[in-house]
């Protein structure tokens, strides 16, 4: 029973080589993570042991990146690659087959619950919890990382994959890996608190492009955006009008730009309704180190407060 | 009928910004394009979209993701490429096709290194192409000044494009213009290009120019007629355009150009120069 149980585990992390050359003692593990986000959990399960790389950087948009060689050459030498998965990353299919790298493609996303993309804008706001039911039938979010709930599953994934490549390390990425998640069940807490501080029929909010349906699903706020899923699709004039009476009729109650989209349109909505832009939401990447969101902890507590700051303060 | 053509530019300020912004850079970009099309260069549109990368990228290294250093480089880099081209094509035996395709191409490989060099992958292109849902003041008063200069340029100086156009030496044998006009011309072209690329985005500033230009070109040889009717289809296409984006939540850009499109498509068969009656004529002609 036990045996097996194991054996499951090490299966669903274990995905294209069943097993990776198994490294040298003093060496240090070389992992490639595909976006800051990631390479943020890494960090912190890894610590020093680990040798990171991480793809797509501060404030970079990972729905349109074109990798460069020396992306190649660090996935060539890898030993694990850590991705999000759902086809977040629209580049790494073929990086991964041009790079011949024998390492590990870990998908974060494994074991999370996917959730479908909102086909239309319009559904009404203020019960985010049921509208989810019947009203979609697109392709899957792949933003799961808004969920901190979530995020303790890429966590795990992580650690587990850690723990396949190199055995001697083991205890210590475990260990990490607990401490980490008990910061991270922290800071849940704290942005549920916050959002149970924001009135019912004040949470609905709107943002550039559709990142945040996780966030929604697991925390009860409603967001709308003019674009869709990707940063790449363009807006209709539908979609914007309906935005815009879904403000006038005291919908929706506040507007963010995000740090990787062209912000002119969110600043359109604000100036046509009079609604203040309410700040910056940190989305599919994180800030640069001296940013006010350079952690996955710290963008979860930068975004709760910013929202809950103009939706209180407005 | 109220509701369906007017109710939406009446309540809605952003649909007036969109059909303000996008009927004067018909006003300009139209006429312009029958020049292009004329000049046989109906292609630079596009080549220009890459040919500003180097431009917006230099903005970038100093400034940051500002639009304005952002748009000012591009006209910079675009004004680079036209010039050189229009030299090449002027002063040596090469066309002006291909003087374009090389120095854009050029422009575009400098471009990419460039902003590899910095190693950013925010991509600078998505941040620089406005929409035009979302024109603020800058971008409106931007777009009218580039049609004012436009108009005003060829109204001063029409004959002398004309026929630098159609015939540019003769335009050498008689008048010393020709020179400066060609590059006044392709000054012209650029501002309308780099402009309406920061405002509206490529694939509109682009096809707006193209579009009625090649669909008024079936209905009349004369370059007057052709520029005023190249404005008049401009001006239909973005209001259908806008219509049709409000009305079945299409997305803008390519809800306007595919109604220029389609008057493109149908002006080819039915237009007095098009397939139906060019054939008909000669059918007459043959059993007469």
């Amino acid at each position: 029973m036990l045996k097996s149980l194991r054996l499951a585990a090490l299966m669903s992390v274990i995905t294209l080589t069943p097993f990776s050359p198994a490294s040298a003692f003093a060496e240090p593990l070389k992992v490639v993570a595909s976006f800051s986000i990631i390479g943020d959990f890494a960090r912190n399960v890894g610590g020093d042991r680990v040798e990171l790389t991480t793809l797509v950087g501060p404030d970079g948009d990972a729905h349109v990146y074109e990798p460069k060689p020396a992306d190649a050459m660090a996935m060539a030498k890898a030993d694990v690659v850590l991705v999000n998965g759902l086809h977040f990353e629209g580049f790494l299919q073929r990086l991964v087959e041009a790079s011949a790298t024998k390492a590990s493609i870990v998908e974060l996303t494994r074991g999370v619950e996917p959730i479908k993309m909102k086909e239309e804008h319009e559904h009404e706001g203020g019960d985010a919890g049921e509208g989810h039911a019947h009203h979609h039938h697109g392709d899957i979010d792949p933003h799961a990382f808004q969920s901190i709930a979530n995020a303790k599953i890429y966590v795990k994934n992580i650690a587990d994959a850690f723990c396949a490549a190199d055995a001697q390390g083991c205890d210590s990425y475990k260990a990490n890996a607990d401490a980490y998640t008990q910061k991270l069940t922290r800071t849940e807490g704290e942005v549920k608190a916050a959002i149970a501080s924001i009135p019912q029929d004040k949470r609905t909010i709107i943002t550039s492009h559709d990142a945040f349906g996780y966030f929604e699903h697991e925390y009860g706020l409603t967001f709308l955006a003019p674009e869709g899923i990707s940063t790449e699709a363009e807006a209709s004039a539908a979609d914007v009008a309906a935005l815009i009476r879904q403000v006038k009729e005291d919908k929706a109650s506040a507007i963010f730009m995000e740090n990787i989209t062209n912000a002119r349109l969110v600043e359109q909505i604000a100036s046509e309704t009079g609604l203040k832009v309410g700040g910056t939401l940190y989305s599919d990447a994180l800030s640069p180190a001296d940013g006010p969101a350079s952690t996955y902890i710290d963008m979860m507590h930068h975004n709760v407060d910013t929202i809950k700051g103009a939706i209180l303060g407005s | 009928m109220y509701d369906f053509l007017i109710a939406p530019f009446v309540e809605f300020g952003f649909m007036q910004r969109a059909l303000a912004g996008s009927l004067m850079l018909s006003l300009g970009a139209c006429p312009v394009g029958v020049f292009l099309m004329l000049r046989r260069m109906s292609l630079t549109g596009d080549a220009m979209a890459h040919a500003i990368l180097p431009g917006a990228a230099v903005g970038f290294l100093f400034f940051g993701l500002q639009i304005v250093p952002m748009t000012i480089g591009g006209l910079v880099a675009g004004v680079i490429v036209a010039v050189g081209a229009g030299a090449v094509s002027r002063f040596t035996v090469q066309k002006e096709d291909a003087s374009m395709a090389a120095f854009y191409l050029i422009s575009l490989a400098l471009g990419v290194l460039m902003v590899s060099l910095r190693g950013s992958s925010v991509d600078l292109m998505h941040v620089l192409f406005g929409t035009v849902l979302a024109l603020n003041d800058e971008a409106l008063i931007l777009i009218a000044a580039i049609a004012a200069i436009t108009l005003t340029t060829l109204l001063v100086f029409w004959r002398a494009i004309v026929a630098e156009c159609l015939d540019p030496l003769f335009l050498r044998s008689v008048s010393r213009l020709g020179t400066p006009v060609h590059f006044i011309f392709l000054g012209l072209v650029v501002l309308n290009l780099v402009g309406g690329f920061q405002a509206l985005g490529t694939l509109l500033s682009v096809g707006l120019m193209m579009l009625p230009a090649a669909a008024a070109r079936f209905w009349t040889t004369r370059v007057e007629p052709m520029c005023a009717l190249a404005v008049a289809i401009g001006f239909g296409s973005c209001i259908a355009g806008l219509l049709l984006s409000y009305h079945a939540a299409l997305p803008s850009g390519p809800a306007i150009i595919l109604s220029a499109g389609l008057v493109y498509l149908v002006s080819t068969i039915f237009g007095t120069r098009g397939v139906f009656n060019t054939r008909i004529r000669r059918h007459r002609h043959r059993t007469a």
